[in-house]
């Protein structure tokens, strides 16, 4: 049941998340200054935080919806197989986010 | 509805330690809950002590034990005390499960915390309401239809078509399933929760049944299959190990097949 919550309130964390992206997206294609004023609100502490738990809800959401299209093509419910999953999810979720950040202050470096 | 808190007149308040029993040398704390339809008081949990040594060791034993040597009054449905009729379903230390399989040593940590199923309405003590179960049960029609003549003996299957109906007829409909379910604590009056589902499949999947298609169409419905969302607590809690879940994702792969 527990990760079932958690799949629902990373899907509604991902509404926020999406505006946050569209935010950025109307600001670069507004100029020069609009632009810089997300880069500064991202690359703030909070911002990152921010960042940093979008990917989460997004990387998690995304396992777990795997997980629930498993089940829904019939497959995965024995119980050994329920918590492979389950754990695969949610294991998985952090270890894509780590790296995703990994590669991504390696590509851009530490600024 | 989603609920998140206990209406008013369910909330718990205090409770009455019973003494423990004289001459016992080793005891279990029991923490049972109480609720008299008649006292217009809200329900409380009572604390007793079973003396181990004069008891069986299941959970229904010691309720049984707490009956005869403690307090009469003490409500609570039983009958096989072998995990066959169903009655004696409560929640036991936080899950669903049948109170005569549960042994209380299998209980961890100090008392035996003893609920009645989740989410139902209480009729006394720990036994619930299960008028609205039971009729969803009737709903789904758990009976033999056919169209074709009578035979002049049985109908007939094959050893195949009945292994297909392992892991479905052996639910006792003791309603620990349904009532572990967060769709069917909000949505019970018109989501028909595991049980009813996995008995639906049960003659979906019946070899002799002739009338697939009017059952499918029955549970084509937003709520009465569709609420179901792989939760999976179902089938955690069936405490005669069967796959609630499974047999509802079977109904719900069969309603997009026949539409292919």
């Amino acid at each position: 049941m527990a990760l079932s919550i958690v799949h629902r309130a990373t899907g509604i964390a991902l509404y926020a998340g999406t505006l946050l992206l569209v935010w950025w997206l109307v600001a670069a294609a507004s100029g020069h200054n609009a632009y810089a004023t997300v880069q500064a609100f991202t690359g703030s502490i909070i911002g990152r935080l921010i960042v940093f738990g979008y990917t989460w809800a997004l990387m998690h959401h995304m396992l777990s919806g795997i997980r629930h299209f498993v089940w829904d093509l019939g497959y995965g419910f024995k119980a050994n197989e329920r918590e492979a999953l389950t754990w695969g999810a949610l294991i998985g979720g952090i270890v894509l986010t780590v790296l995703i950040w990994i590669i991504a202050y390696a590509i851009g470096g530490v600024r | 509805m989603v609920e998140f808190a206990l209406p008013k007149n369910s909330k718990i308040t205090g409770g009455k330690t019973w003494p423990k029993p004289a001459g016992a040398t080793e005891t279990r704390e029991f923490r049972v809950y109480r609720w008299n339809p008649d006292d217009g008081k809200n329900p409380s949990v009572d604390t007793y002590y079973v003396d181990t040594h004069d008891c069986g060791p299941m959970v229904l034993d010691g309720l049984i034990w707490i009956k005869n040597n403690i307090d009469p009054s003490l409500t609570f449905r039983r009958s096989c005390r072998e995990g066959v009729c169903g009655s004696c379903a409560m929640n036991i230390d936080g899950q669903n499960t049948l109170a005569c399989t549960r042994s209380m040593h299998d209980v961890k940590d100090g008392a035996v915390k003893i609920n009645p199923l989740p989410h139902q309405p209480v009729v006394k003590d720990l036994v619930p309401d299960l008028t609205n179960f039971y009729a969803q049960y009737a709903s789904i029609e758990p009976w033999l239809k056919t169209t074709s003549p009578t035979p002049q003996k049985e109908w007939k299957q094959s050893h195949e078509d009945r292994e297909k109906l392992d892991g479905l007829y052996e639910c006792i409909l003791c309603a620990c399933c349904s009532t572990s379910c967060p769709s069917y604590w909000w949505n019970s009056d018109r989501y028909l929760g595991p049980a009813a589902l996995l008995q639906a499949n049960r003659w979906v999947k019946d070899s002799r049944d002739e009338a697939t298609g009017e059952r499918l169409d029955n549970l084509e419905d937003p709520f009465r299959l569709y609420r179901c969302h792989t939760i999976m607590n179902c089938a955690k809690a069936c405490p005669k190990g069967l796959n609630p879940a499974e047999a509802i994702a079977e109904l719900k792969l069969k309603m997009v097949e026949r539409q292919i």
